[in-house]
Formats: structure tokens, C-alpha cells, sequence
């Protein structure tokens, strides 16, 4: 089977480039377009460092087949931030020191952030449900779950004051 | 069946650094042309922060804002020698020759700075914002960008700095085997809260409170994520990790780092920390290590904890459900034979 040419709106943005067959999104996104927050920690879906949005949905970046989402709109740690702002999730990953090394830190923002969009408001036991494929060995999860719940706070109260 | 709860405690003393035939660190630093300090080492950051503490070791003695110092820890090939980062020895070796480089650097600084400002060395000072000034006047004053400027082009100087830390190797005294095997020692103290449930030999650790003297704390909201992070890593030990498998059959064992148990978000208990500062004599700003502790004590206070619990003694980790059933029915077992009598 011959490379193609795959479009994807990447970030919001029309995005095309050759990909062999077999090709993974994670690799498109990190060797084709440069854009490498997403990292390849165990390149078999159990570690949650490459997760992106595929259409809103958390997706393990390192299992998807790039022909499989041709068309589709990916969302990456790399528009997440507006006008150089960082957002809600973001911010309050900082303000909570909720990284260390920063190797997880991209699939959990991105976690987050579909998980506040399918549930403004979640419990402590929602926040580790959703972050449970993400793997820290740096924090202990306490700084990231309280970071979670200090985000969704946020944003609620970004929507009240919309 | 019920669940049972119990406290334990456990303390550690840990060394920082090691013996072996000496442990050196060396550092160098020089100002950029606008008055940024490059810090070249060879010790590697891999997320512990060793670019954090040296950059603020390196402000600090400087006098300078951390915004004026870039820490290059690009090439073990081509940088200055650093024995590695283990033995939590980065923040006392290379904090140590981080200073001293840039305390050799500010002397430059200085000297630049009274040449273009007229005025003698001794009288000037640092004002933490990036300018150099003359001790009591508003105006006798130098931004350390055009200070920078006219080191390079005006007086052929360079701002620069060399730095090293060694511990000397310390031989046993062949009598006595008194030595001398490292710099100081951190100490440590974790209380451990469990629950076991006695039908299903499960552990829950509810809460950890760790208590910390590690000299002064350089960083202290990293050094509080260092003993927390540590003490999960602890928790992981002491009840998940394990290549064998849970029950006998060889096929639940992990076969992959994926399928390795560790905790995860749901499994972690409410930890309180709390830093105890006495600064050592040997130390950067007095500091200590405080790398590979961070796991020890929490192991041996959730034995304790779950020997409190249910009375189980516990002595090869993991703690896991079957350990803890089986030295439930021992417990009764004795009972029974206790209560039976002598036959």
C-alpha cells in the first residue's frame, strides 16, 4: 500500500501530510506537523502521555491509525491556550504545582479538558476515574486531582461571570 | 468480618552523597553579552529540578534576578565533570560548585563594575534587580545588561566563574572502621494510617503523615512534592509491586510495564508534610539531600500500621491480600492451639 496524503483540522487548523500506511496519529502529529507536547511513553495505550481529542473525545494518540480519522478534528496540548493565555486547566495546573517532570503533564490537560466538557462539575472520585489510564510517577496524583478540581472551579465560575 | 484500623510509624536517617574513591561535581558560569549567566554542567535534569535549585543557588550568590541565569545542561561529552545525579547528591554537589563558580563570577562582576562606575570594589553592592550600585547612593548605580556590554566591548573582560565540590575519599580506619562516608544526613519520620479488611486482606492506607529535616529547603514546594511523590512511590512498594503474581498461577503476573501494579489516582491517601529546617554546615544555603529517602519510611510504617491493625506481622513486601490472609489465620490458628492446651 503506497503513502498518502492525509488532511486532518489540527487545533482548529486545516492540516495536510504524508503518511505511510500503518502510520499512528501520535507519529503525524510529532514527525509531520511538529507538534510535540503529546509524548510516546509506552506506545501501546496504557501510559495516557499521548492522549489528544479526536473530535472532543480523549483518545490514546499512539493507537489511532492516522487514516482512520482523514476529515476529522484533532485538539492537541498546542491549542489549548489562547492569545498566549494559558486556560483555566492550565493555570491551575501551575498554580497547584501539579507537575514535576512534565512527561504526563500534556495527556492529563487534555483528559481534563474533556472531561470538563462532558462534566463541569466533577467528584474527587470522577477525577480519578478520568485520569485513570494516565500514568504519574513523579506527584502521587494528590497535586493533579486537587489541580482538577480547582480547574473545573474555574471555569464554572468563567461561564457565570460569561 | 470487620475493618480494622491501625497507626504505625517508622523513622529513617538518610546520607547525602557517597564515599567511593571521592565525589566531585564541578560547575562553570559566564555572562552572555547582555548579562544572562550560562551555567554549564553535566548533571542531567530528569525532573527532579536540578536546573531550578542551581539556577536560584546561582541568583542568589550573584545577586542577581532568576531571569539572568540559564542553566545549560546540554552535553556530558563537553561539559564539566558531574559524578551523576544519585545518591541525592545533585543539590549539595552541584549546588556547592554552583556557588562557587558564581561566587568567582560576582567578583568580576564587582571589579567590572568599579572600574566603570569609578568607585571601589568593596563599596558596591547587588540589589536583587539586576543593577550593581554604589553602597548608600541612588545614582552610582549599573544595570548588570550594560554592565555585561562594557565587560565585553570596552574593558576585554570576561564575567566568569569555576566551580567544584568534592567530597574526599575517607578510608576505614582499619581498627576502628571509623569513616567519614558522607557530608550529612537528612532525617525522616512517616506515620502510617490503615484499614485491613480482615475478610479480604486488602490494605487501604487512609492518610501518611510525613515529618522532613532536610537542612534548609532550597525549593520548598518542590521539596514537599519530593517527600509526597516519594512517599507514593513508598506506598507502591510496600502494597502493589510485584513481578509475581497475586495468586499462584504465573499467568496474573505483569508482563509489561503496563500490566505492572502500581497505585493509582483512587489508591492514594491524604498526606500531610511538614519541613523541618536545620541548615548543614556542609551544604548549599545549607541544604541536604533529599532524593531516594522519600520512599523508604512509609514502607515499614505501614507494617507497623497493619501490624497495629490486625496483628499481623508482616516482613517481605509487597503487603499484599494473601499475605495478610494468611497471617490472619495463623494468628487464629495459634489461638486455636493456645486455647486446646497442652495435649
Amino acid at each position: 500500500m503506497p503513502s498518502q496524503i492525509v488532511s486532518l483540522v489540527v487545533n482548529g487548523e486545516p492540516r495536510e501530510f504524508i503518511a505511510a500506511p500503518g502510520m499512528t496519529l501520535l507519529a503525524g502529529l510529532r514527525e509531520s506537523l511538529g507538534l510535540t507536547a503529546a509524548k510516546r511513553g509506552c506506545g501501546q495505550g496504557t501510559c495516557g502521555s499521548c492522549t489528544v481529542l479526536v473530535e472532543g473525545q480523549a483518545r490514546a494518540a499512539c493507537l489511532v491509525a492516522v487514516e482512520t480519522v482523514a476529515g476529522l478534528s484533532v485538539s492537541t496540548l498546542e491549542g489549548v491556550a489562547t492569545g498566549g493565555e494559558l486556560d483555566a486547566v492550565q493555570s491551575s495546573f501551575v498554580d497547584n504545582f501539579a507537575t514535576q517532570c512534565g512527561f504526563c503533564t500534556a495527556g492529563m490537560i487534555m483528559v481534563t479538558e474533556a472531561l470538563l466538557d462532558r462534566d463541569p462539575d466533577p467528584s474527587e472520585e470522577d477525577v480519578a476515574e478520568a485520569i485513570s489510564g494516565n500514568v504519574c510517577r513523579c506527584t502521587g496524583y494528590q497535586p493533579i486531582v486537587i489541580a482538577i478540581l480547582d480547574a473545573a472551579r474555574r471555569r464554572r465560575e468563567e461561564r457565570a461571570s460569561r | 468480618m470487620a475493618m480494622l484500623r491501625g497507626r504505625g510509624y517508622a523513622s529513617v536517617n538518610y546520607p547525602t552523597g557517597m564515599n567511593l574513591g571521592g565525589d566531585p561535581s564541578q560547575a562553570l558560569i559566564h555572562a552572555t553579552t547582555t548579562g544572562t549567566f550560562v551555567i554549564s554542567l553535566s548533571s542531567v535534569d530528569l525532573g527532579q529540578g536540578i536546573k531550578t535549585i542551581t539556577a536560584q543557588c546561582a541568583a542568589e550568590t550573584l545577586g542577581l534576578p532568576i531571569e539572568n541565569v540559564l542553566v545549560d545542561t546540554a552535553d556530558t561529552d563537553t561539559g564539566p565533570h558531574c559524578m551523576g545525579t544519585f545518591a541525592s547528591r545533585g543539590t549539595h554537589r552541584v549546588g556547592n560548585a554552583v556557588i562557587m563558580a558564581a561566587a568567582e563570577a560576582r567578583g568580576v562582576m564587582l571589579e567590572v563594575a568599579a572600574e566603570e562606575l569609578e568607585v571601589d570594589a568593596g563599596d558596591l553592592e547587588t540589589d536583587g534587580t539586576g543593577y550593581i550600585r554604589l553602597k548608600g547612593s541612588k545614582e552610582k548605580s549599573i544595570h548588570i545588561t550594560d554592565l555585561a556590554l562594557a565587560a565585553h566591548f570596552k574593558h576585554g573582560r570576561t564575567i566568569s566563574g569555576r566551580g567544584i565540590f568534592l567530597k574526599e575519599p575517607s578510608a576505614p580506619v582499619p581498627e576502628t572502621g571509623e569513616m567519614d562516608p558522607d557530608s550529612c544526613q537528612a532525617h525522616a519520620c512517616t506515620a502510617a494510617v490503615v484499614e485491613v479488611d480482615d475478610e479480604t486482606g486488602v490494605v487501604e492506607v487512609l492518610e501518611l503523615y510525613n515529618a522532613y529535616e532536610i537542612g534548609r529547603a532550597l525549593n520548598p514546594a518542590m521539596a514537599t512534592q519530593q517527600v509526597e511523590g516519594g512517599a507514593w512511590m513508598g506506598l507502591s512498594h510496600a502494597l502493589f509491586e510485584t513481578v509475581e503474581p497475586y495468586y499462584p498461577s504465573r499467568d496474573h503476573g505483569p508482563r509489561d510495564f503496563g500490566e505492572y501494579l502500581m497505585p493509582g489516582p483512587a489508591d492514594i491517601p491524604v498526606q500531610h508534610s511538614l519541613i523541618l529546617e536545620r541548615p548543614a554546615a556542609s551544604g548549599p544555603y545549607g541544604a541536604k539531600g533529599i532524593g531516594e529517602m522519600t520512599a523508604n519510611a512509609p514502607i515499614p510504617a505501614i507494617a507497623n500500621a497493619i501490624f497495629d491493625a490486625c496483628g499481623v506481622r508482616l516482613e517481605a513486601m509487597p503487603f499484599t491480600p494473601e499475605r495478610v490472609l494468611r497471617g490472619l489465620d495463623a494468628l487464629r490458628a495459634d489461638t486455636a492451639t493456645q486455647d486446646a492446651g497442652p495435649a
